[in-house]
């Protein structure tokens, strides 16, 4: 029955857990994304932003780093996840699975590792 | 005798629509060819009215499936000006003044002008363990399942399907990958899984997650569109992602022996 | 009449490789995916905002001046539309991806994008409070 090409039972084990993250990123950036771009992409930079100390004191604390990690994160594998379908279905690239889903939650993974770093290690 | 010719000649000097009809005869076409037709139009003629007068008094060699002509048979499915529709619910005058283009249903192999080869979908559907599966608690012939409306109400939705294959042919993921198992055949697993007399929702799980299974699907919808029967295919699918990946996740964390 | 090979003779029709511009609804699930790239794009342009916070007064102004050039500017209001039509699909398939019972009783749709949709406004609310308080 399996074309060639297709990943087969190699994709069933780890699939489920690829979709936790991709919805539970859709969640988390339904919620939290469009107020960040609308406040740091549109209204700051026209009307003017908080002063720094504040915008430090928010950024710096405990929970607000938890929450941008866990944000980064999920929202990065939501990324990966509809992009790997998004290119595979939307351009028939589908028997390079092995190929473009790689580099997909890589990129995700190494996004993560960036997020964690700016947010832990240089604030 | 001489009433007939009459009719016809009163039929066509009415309104009239052009039927473009798909039409592909192996061995003789590389290709479909759509060949036009002139029919009445008239306000209660469905598409298939349409065909029905292509096949009695135009062209009798035209090819095609139909059956019931009330939207219960699920054979008449075809692509109407792009769209999969049951052409016995479909009317030709919602395409005035015309043409009506009528192709077979898309993402299956064509056998012959409208026919399309429905013997992988019928794989598909077998393939889910279609039936109450009861693991060895057989009741005694003569005894009665009752469920409360509440337990009918849990799967009564997906077992509306007739199926038609028009969630099929709109699905671009089951056109571009045979092997997906597709929304109807994923709809009529839940139909069982979510039926309290069945227990076999283990071995549906092992069909539904592995390769081709729920996973390939990106959620586009449009099965659920298409649908003429309310079964919402494409929420059932979604539906048993979440079911399958808590399973999962299950599996992941019990130890062997406990699950 | 001889019997028709039954196997050789099929038409496929090919699937065109951008299926998805020819029909509404395809395109619009392929706006819906590619929203992602935006929500991606957020969240890096976030980091590198918290990443000029870090570096100092200086930095954070540089950082102000370049969201505030016509291009950035641009790009994010583009996100912000595509962020805000992410949320809004989202809320859309949600109460039919997940089956909520309650007594063994599917709730309609409404009872579970209502709460989508009120959290959504209180989140946002709270964040608009933190930073412009």
């Amino acid at each position: 029955m399996a074309r060639e090409g297709r990943a087969g039972p190699r994709r069933r084990p780890v699939e489920p857990f690829l979709w936790l993250l991709f919805s539970g990123g859709g969640m988390a950036a339904a919620v939290l994304v469009p107020v960040l771009v609308l406040l740091f992409g549109v209204v700051f930079p026209l009307a003017g932003g908080p002063p720094y100390d504040h915008l430090r004191a928010v950024a710096a604390h405990p929970l607000t780093r938890v929450a941008l990690l866990g944000l980064a994160v999920l929202a990065f594998f939501h990324w990966a996840h509809r992009f790997r379908f998004a290119v595979e279905h939307g351009l028939g690239l589908g028997r390079l699975d092995r190929l473009i889903a790689p580099l997909c939650y890589g990129a995700a993974l190494a996004g993560s590792a960036a997020a964690a770093h700016v947010l832990f290690l240089t604030l | 005798m001489s009433a007939e010719p009459a009719m016809r000649a009163a039929e066509t000097a009415g309104e009239s629509i052009v039927l473009r009809v798909s039409r592909y005869l192996p061995g003789r076409d590389a290709e479909p060819v759509p060949r036009d037709y002139e029919v009445p139009l008239r306000e209660e003629w469905s598409v298939l009215d349409g065909l029905n007068h292509v096949k009695d008094v135009l062209d009798g060699s035209l090819a095609y499936r139909w059956s019931c002509r009330m939207g219960i048979c699920g054979s008449c499915g075809m692509t109407v000006n792009g769209e999969p529709r049951l052409t016995c619910g479909t009317f030709l005058s919602e395409f005035a003044p015309g043409p009506v283009v009528v192709e077979p249903l898309r993402g299956f192999a064509v056998i012959r002008d409208l026919v399309v080869d429905i013997e992988p979908f019928l794989g598909k559907l077998a393939s889910v363990t279609p039936w109450l599966v009861r693991n060895g608690a057989e009741p005694p012939p003569d005894a009665e399942f009752a469920q409360t409306p509440e337990q009918l109400g849990a799967y009564k939705q997906f077992s509306m399907c007739i199926n038609c294959m028009l969630c099929y042919s709109a699905c671009p993921v089951y056109a571009l990958d045979e092997d997906f198992l597709g929304p109807a055949a994923i709809a009529l697993a839940q139909r069982y899984n979510l039926d309290s007399r069945d227990m076999g929702a283990a071995a549906r799980f092992d069909v539904l997650a592995a390769a081709g299974g729920v996973w390939d699907c990106t959620y586009v919808g449009e099965c659920s569109a298409a649908c003429p029967k309310g079964v919402d295919p494409a929420g059932a699918i979604q539906q048993y992602k979440l079911t399958a990946a808590m399973e999962t996740v299950r599996r992941f964390l019990l130890p062997k022996g406990a699950r | 009449m001889t019997a028709p090979d039954d196997t050789a003779a099929r038409y496929r029709r090919p699937v065109p490789v951008l299926w998805w511009t020819g029909r509404r609804p395809y395109l619009l699930f392929m706006i819906r995916e590619f929203s992602s790239v935006f929500v991606a794009w957020s969240v890096v342009y976030l980091l590198l905002l918290v990443r000029a916070v870090a570096a100092g007064p200086a930095a954070y102004r540089g950082f102000m001046e370049l969201s505030a050039s016509w291009w950035m500017l641009a790009l994010n209001v583009a996100a912000l539309a595509l962020t805000l039509f992410h949320t809004i699909t989202w809320f859309v398939v949600t109460p039919k991806a997940v089956a909520v019972r309650v007594l063994g009783v599917r709730l309609p749709a409404f009872m579970v994008a209502g709460p989508l949709y009120t959290a959504w406004i209180a989140v946002s609310a709270f964040v608009v409070w933190l930073l412009v308080r």
